[in-house]
Parts: structure tokens; sequence; C-alpha cells
């Protein structure tokens, strides 16, 4: 019965060092507890997220200037965006790697507990600085989330407060991915060969070393921005001689791969859940393997085709056009594996699944509209519209935050004890699935049409399409409120039944040979694994 | 009580409709020849030989990664369908091949390459802007284009083009109402880019302040106007007739009011409207050493304000949020009228208040004065034009 070799059966009991109150949190060096503080603090953020993407809505739901001005509107698009990706996406998948990495590598915590606890608390203050930054002077940032030169050097002094914001932002990143790479390299239990650890931690692995890439990268732009708006520089002010194109090479260097980070510890997630729940392994372990870290080096050489527009020379175009149409393979290969694990397999499904089966769906829908946005002459007619802003939410809300919600209906009885409710976990799946088509779809028409994105106000001839996004959003975002109170809330409170210690009977990996909810320590001695390393053995 | 549960689900789909049908009014709107269709669907019709070939190469697209969804997704649902533990199917135990793996490697792989090979005719064709019949150089500024012809038929005509002051002021108003009809909303101009049929045009496209976009989906052109830059696109419209586009890149607060309007003309119509023009600029240069009357420049000055001011400033001279008050304000109200003259000339707040330097010097005399004895500011002061000459350096 013993999941975890020693003698730490009741970890959760106070022995002493097990911490109370608010010091448990505020000093937290348990992977457990700072996941967790990692996915409250992301989903906080996808609300105030929500609420400035339900502004935009509201304004844009009929032709016109009814609400707010058209300055203030673009603090709302510029913070949606960093707030979703800074705030959002990139903290919660940081979340799922302190909760589930260890776990499932058979380690009794990250490498580096204290540095980790750093890395979490850095968060609050720039995310604080960054929502308050709307009390500024000025206002919010308004340059868009990818704050190009020159308009980022006639910003206000909330573009000062978001510079700061990143770097702290960018720090916690570099140490997080930092503690995740010397975890997963030196930490696993005996037996346990990289090409037997879960696909999640795989790609968590690639993951962070693209974050330790270009994060720094980042930094080094946003501070080229810094001194040109405040010590004298000329790097992007072409009244000194500088280049604004120089910011968005400089700055999409570090945006594409980001984007990546965005979308590869998604598919870690996609391939835990699909194999449990077909009750088949892993298609194609290798391939994964070796497709994921193929769209990670890929990533690297394609960031100019966010910049069809700027006047590159025709070999330019030419490149990151082949390039970007390249890295369509691997990510192909990955459905494919994914599909073929489904085949012949046995399956049930389950919320998990939904997600999971939703999210190779509508993700894969996001695929193809990048495709075609990959092919210049085609970006020619569509870039900076609202064919743009369908594909990127396609694959970062169906994509990235589906995985998500796979995830946390696939663990959180490892979490928290509990079972979350099936029926509600159901409903929420529907309801966010429909919601979301009816908000992104019409934005493929839109920008066919022409219709430009950041824009307050559009032609009369957009009106439908808008109106019915804004409904759309509107709903998407009550789905999400559904979510916290009618599932995420009861979980925590302890209402709902207790879960067994592996609740998904084709469930696989070391995070199910311990009880729900997982005791403050596990594996404080490495486990003997079987010759998978997929169970315990002894 | 019935619960919400047994609504039928088309009961709930009708309300849905309903609650939204009543919710939006009804747009009398009708489509724009050259711009957008009502609720289109695709890209607009082609209007140049290279937008003809972009509809076609996205068709192609289109179709091959529809064909391509429909059958992966066919072969996903079948398993859903077949392969779930409910009707009794048992797992299989395979989990690898590289055979099929270097299939579906290869297989896409060659996909990508037929239309690389496809598209790359039309990149190619793209960027050749050589040999063209008329040159003109697109300015972006905040927030309106600025066109000059510089060679060709027409060259030495210059002017600039502004969103029509109704129709930013409807925006400010709440937009059009249900029932108003104004097929070319925010994308009506005061002065369009005017240029022949069936000629090739080439745009350089430059920028004052930010970086802005010229983009017109008939022609199949976007390009970035790029301060401190050059770059150039070209297109030939083989139609003649009114065109449509918008700035595409994010350049401040009224980046959504800055459309762009080509009136494309038969080689005769064109010839006679740049050699109207060209008369038309020789008159309309205004003489900065003429000397005006307080009458005549405050009505002077109350055109150039509703043009260019009140978008932001007001009717009111109220301004609001973080645009100023010109009213009262102390700069309108000081003695010394070189301040204000200064603000105009070279902006203010980081471009906040844009430079209006592109305006004449009797247009900058005629709207200073205006808001200095306008409202409740009664100065009494009179800027002529040559003052404002006198600022320029």
């Amino acid at each position: 019965m013993s999941a975890v070799l020693g003698h730490h059966e009741h970890a959760n009991d106070d022995h002493g060092h097990a911490p109370t109150g608010w010091r448990r949190w505020v000093f937290a060096t348990n992977h457990k507890d700072i996941g967790t503080l990692y996915l409250l603090f992301a989903f906080s953020n996808l609300m105030i997220g929500g609420v400035l993407a339900l502004c935009i809505r509201l304004e844009l739901f009929q032709p016109g200037l009814q609400f707010f001005n058209p300055e203030l509107f673009n603090q709302f698009t510029t913070m949606h965006g960093l707030i979703m990706v800074f705030g959002a996406i990139m903290p919660a998948f940081v979340g799922f790697a302190n909760w589930m990495v260890p776990l499932q590598i058979g380690a009794a915590d990250m490498a580096f507990a204290r540095m980790n606890n750093f890395s979490f608390w850095l968060m609050i203050p720039a995310a604080v600085l960054l929502v308050s930054s709307f009390w500024l002077p000025g206002g919010a940032i308004a340059a868009g989330w990818t704050i190009y030169a020159p308009l980022s050097l006639q910003q206000g002094a909330s573009m000062d407060a978001g510079i700061f914001a990143l770097h702290v932002l960018g720090a916690s990143s570099i140490m997080g991915s930092i503690n995740i790479i010397v975890t997963i390299l030196n930490m696993r239990a005996p037996g346990m060969t990289l090409m037997k650890m879960p696909m999640f931690a795989w790609t968590w692995l690639i993951t962070a070393y693209l974050l330790i890439a270009v994060m720094p990268v980042l930094a080094g732009v946003i501070t080229m921005t810094l001194t040109d708006r405040h010590f004298g520089t000329s790097f992007f002010n072409p009244a000194g001689g500088g280049d604004p194109v120089m910011f968005q090479h400089i700055f999409w260097f570090f945006g594409h791969p980001e984007v990546y980070i965005m979308i590869l510890p998604a598919f870690g997630i996609i391939s835990q859940v699909v194999p449990a729940f077909a009750r088949k392994r892993l298609f194609g372990y290798a391939s994964m393997v070796y497709a994921t870290s193929s769209i990670a080096i890929l990533s690297f050489i394609v960031w100019a085709h966010h910049m069809f527009t700027s006047g590159m020379p025709v070999t330019g175009q030419l490149f990151f056009m082949y390039a970007t149409m390249l890295i369509a393979v691997p990510t192909a290969v990955k459905i494919f594996n994914w599909i073929a694990t489904m085949w012949q397999g046995s399956m049930t499904f389950e919320t998990p699944m939904l997600f999971a089966v939703g999210f190779i769906f509508v993700f894969t829908m996001g695929g193809f509209t990048g495709l075609i946005l990959a092919m210049a002459p085609i970006d020619i007619q569509i870039h900076d519209t609202y064919y743009v802003v369908a594909h990127f939410h396609y694959v970062l809300v169906a994509g990235s935050l589906y995985a998500m919600f796979s995830g946390f209906y696939y663990w959180s009885p490892k979490w928290t004890g509990f079972m979350y409710d099936e029926t509600r976990g159901k409903i929420h799946f529907w309801w966010s699935l429909i919601a979301f088509n009816v908000t992104f779809f019409p934005m493929h028409f839109l920008g066919l049409a022409g219709m430009p994105r950041r824009y307050a106000d559009y032609p009369m001839q957009f009106a439908d399409f808008n109106a019915l996004a804004s409904v759309g959003a509107f709903a998407f975002g009550l789905a999400q409120v559904y979510f916290f109170f009618f599932i995420v809330l009861p979980m925590m409170m302890g209402k709902g039944e207790k879960a067994p210690q592996k609740p998904w009977d084709g469930a696989e990996g070391l995070e199910w040979e311990v009880p729900s909810p997982a005791p403050f320590h596990t594996f404080e001695t490495p486990p003997k694994l079987n010759a998978s390393a997929t169970r315990i053995v002894g | 009580m019935k619960s919400i549960r047994n609504t039928p689900a088309s009961r709930w789909l009708v309300l849905l409709a309903a609650a939204f049908g009543l919710a939006t009014p009804a747009y009398a709107v009708n489509d724009l020849p050259g711009g957008p269709a009502v609720n289109q669907l695709n890209l607009p019709p082609a209007a140049s030989a290279i937008a003809q070939d972009l509809q076609w190469l996205h068709w192609f697209m289109l179709i091959i990664c529809l064909a391509i969804f429909v059958a992966v997704f066919a072969v996903m649902f079948y398993s859903i369908w077949k392969h779930r533990k409910s009707v009794g199917h048992k797992a299989a135990s395979f989990h690898e091949s590289t055979t099929v793996e270097i299939m579906w490697t290869l297989v896409p792989f060659l996909i990508v390459i037929a239309m690389a090979v496809v598209a790359t005719k039309s990149v190619v064709e793209m960027k050749d802007t050589t040999a063209a019949d008329l040159t003109i150089k697109v300015t972006g500024m905040q927030w309106k284009w600025g066109y000059d012809y510089l060679a060709g038929e027409g060259a030495g005509i210059g002017f600039v083009s502004t969103i029509d002051a109704g129709h930013r002021e409807l925006s400010n108003q709440g937009g059009p109402k249900a029932g108003q009809h104004v097929d070319d909303y925010l994308l009506k101009v005061d002065y369009p880019l005017v240029v022949p049929v069936h000629k090739k045009i080439r745009l350089i496209t430059t920028a004052n302040d930010v970086i802005h976009a010229f983009y017109i989906q008939s022609f199949g052109i976007n390009q970035a106007a790029i301060p401190g830059f050059v770059r150039d696109a070209w297109f030939k419209s083989e139609k003649v007739g009114d065109f449509y586009g918008q700035c595409s890149q994010l350049c401040g607060k009224e980046h959504s009011f800055m459309p762009i309007h080509v009136k494309v003309l038969s080689e005769e119509d064109y010839t006679k409207w740049a050699a109207a023009e060209v008369t038309k600029a020789a008159a309309k240069a205004d003489d900065p050493s003429k000397v005006w009357a307080m009458n005549d420049i405050m009505s002077r000055g109350e055109k150039v304000y509703a043009q260019n001011c009140a978008a932001c400033h007001q009717v009111s001279g109220k301004g609001g949020g973080a645009i100023k008050a010109l009213d009262g304000a102390a700069v309108v109200n000081d003695a010394d009228k070189t301040k204000q003259i200064m603000v105009l000339l070279n902006g203010q707040n980081n471009g906040a208040m844009p430079s209006w330097k592109t305006l004449s010097d009797t247009d900058i005399a005629a709207v200073v004065t205006y808001t200095k004895n306008h409202w409740s500011n009664k100065t009494g002061q009179l800027v002529q034009p040559a003052d404002v000459l006198a600022m320029r350096k």
C-alpha cells in the first residue's frame, strides 16, 4: 500500500515541519503549494484579462463609439493581450509544471525550492504594477501587446511601468525554467530515462530551454525601448537615425518562440490525457519527442512571418514563408499521433477527454489558418486583420486554455482529493466550446473582408458579425465564471465525492502512485520503478 | 415547476435568436462597391491581376486545408463512435510504427512544398516595382494620409487626405442609428487618391511619426509606412471606380479613423483631373504675405477647426479625458501668440498632440486666431500667416 517509500504515510499531519497559516503560502517552498499559488494567480489574471476582452467586445458590439474613447480602447486591447499572455497562460503552465513535474518523475520537490518561491512572489508586484498602470497619468500602455516603436516611444509613464513589470516577469520565468531543467535532468527516479519520462515533463523540458533562450531577448528589446524613451539613445527612434523595423525583428525573435512556449506544455497535457481515456499507450512516443523538439528548434527561424508587410526583400519573404510552412509538418505529426492513440482504443468521454478531443479539433482549425497566414501573398491581404485575431485565439484559447482545462479536470482530484461534478464539467465544456466558436469563427470572415485589428469603430458592413462575436464573448466569459463558482470552488471547499488514488482507470504515471490528495511531501526517497517507469514496485 | 432541463433545446435556440434579433438594430446598409460587402465571407472582388491571383491562392489553400481537415476528422469521429468502451470495444495494444511515422511526415512535407512553390510566383511578382507608369509617395501621419505625385502624369500634385469630418463626428455620437444608411461609413475622405486605370502605379510609403500601413484589398496591397524609411509596393487597377482601404498598423488613438479612398479614372478623365489639380494648386497656394481681416480669418479658422481639431478637442472646445480643453486654456489665452503657434507646428506631449506643420501658414494662422477668439476666449489677437511662416525653421 505504501506508495511512497519511507515512513511519511501521514504527511498531511502536523509533524511540526509542515507550515500553516499565512506563512505556509508566503514562505512556500513546497512544489504543490507553489503550483496552487501559480494556478490561482493565473486564474485571477484570466478574469481580469477577460473583463478587458468584454470591454472590447462591448464597444465593438455596434458600429460607433458608445462607451469608450479610442485611446482607452487601445489600452484595453493592449492590456488584454499583455495580461493574458504574461499573467494568465504562462503562469498557469508554470503552475501545472510545479504540481506535476516532480510527481511525474518521482522527485521530492523542485531542485531549487526557495528560488521557486521567489519566482512566484516576484509575479505579484509585477502584475500589480502592470494592472495599476491604468491609473497612471495617460492611462495604460496603448501600443498593442507587441509595443512597436516608435508608437511605444510616444506612450506615457505606463510604458515604463510595463517595461519594469516585463523585466520582473521575465526574471521569474528564467528562474523557473532553470529550476525545471535542473529538476528534470537531475532528479528523475532511478530507471526513468529521458525516453521513459512522461510527455508532459518532456514538453516542459523543451519549453524551459525556449524560455531561457528568448526571455533575455525580450529584456534586451524593452531595455532599448526604455533608453530610447529616457536616456537619449536612438535604437528605434528614426529621428535619431534609429530603425523601427529592428524593434520588430528583435521583438519577434522573442515573440515567435513565445507562442510555442505557450503551446508546448498544452501538447504535453493532451499527450497525458488522451492515452488515459483511450486506455491505450501514446502512439509514437519517440516521434512525439522528436516532433516537439523540431517545433522548438524551427520556432527560432520563422519570426519574420509577423513582418511580411514591413518591406523585406524578396528573399526574406520567401525564406520566412518556407520555414513557417515547414513547422506545419511536425505539428501535423503530433495531431496524427494523438488520433492514432485514440484509434482502436476503448474510449470514455469524461470531461478531461472532452477538452482533449475538443483541443485536437479546434486547435487544428487554428493550425490551418496559421498555414494560410504563412503564405506571404495571402498574408498581405489579411495581415493585421481579424483573420489573425481569429487564428491566434483559436490556438491560444481553444488550444492552450482548453488543454489547461483538460489538465485541471484530469489532475484536480489528485490536487484536492475531491472529484469535480461530472455533469457540471460537461456543461462547462459544451458551453465554452459553443460560445468560443460563436465568438471567434465570424472573425475569419471579418478578416477576409478587410476589417483591421485594434479598431475601435468599423464600417457598417461588419456590424452583424461583430455583434455575433460580442454575444459569444459574453457567453464564453460567463462559462468561466460558472467554472469557478460551480466547479473549482466546491472542490476547493471539499464538496464532492472523495477522489480515489487513481480516478481514471486508463491513467499511467507516478502521480497516480500517491494518494489523493497528494500528501504534502511525496517521494522523499526515490521510488523503485518497474521497467516502463510507470509504476512503483516493492 | 418545469426544470431548465426539461425545456427542449429548440425552444432555447429560438429564444436566443430572438434575443439576438431584438438586441441588434437592423442596419440599413448596402454593400460598398470597392469596399466591404454586408456580411462578406471571403476576400473582396479583385480589381487588379495580383489581387485575382491572391484570391485563387486563397481558394487553393482553403480547399486543400478543408479536404485534409475533413479527412482527418472523419477518421477521428469514426474512432470516437466505434472505438469507445460503452459499445464494448476493447483497446488494442499497438503504440508505434516507424513506417507510419515516415509516411505522415513525408506526405505533409510534400504537400507543404507544393503550396510553397505555387505561392512563390506571387511573392516575386508583388515585389517587382520596376517600370512603373506613375510614382506616388504615400506618407502616413497621425492620423491621415499624404499623397505626393512624384513621377509620371500629374507629378507635382500633393495633398492630404483626411477622414470625412462628419463621419468622425458621427462615430463620437455613437455611430449610425438603425435605419441610417451610411454605406461608406469611416471610409469616406475629403480628397481621394486619384489614379488612372490600366497603369502600373508605384507607391513609395513612408511616415512622419509612427508606423502606419497602407492597405487596399481590391489591389492586393498592404505596405507598412515606416518613419525614417521608404518602402514600396505597386498596383495596376484593371477597373475604373472607387476602392477603399484602411490603416492596418496600430498608430495611436485615431488608428481606426484614417481611411484610404482610391478613385480610379479612365485615362482621359485622369488627364483632365491632373491638369485641373495643377491649376487649382496654384490658385489655392495661400499667399503667406496676405494680410487678413478678423472676420474673414475667423470664418476660415472655423472651417479648419471643424476639419482638423474638433474630432479630439470637440466642437465645444472642451476636449475630454487626456485631451486638453482649448476653451479657457492658458496657452491659447497667452499674450505671446508664438506659444500656441509652436504647439501647432511641433506637437506636444510626445505626439499625443500631433504636429500640424503640414497645414498651410494660412490655415494655422486662421485656426489659432479662431481658438483665441471663440468660446470664452476673448484675446482679440489676430495671427497673420506671415507670423506662422516666421516661426517655421
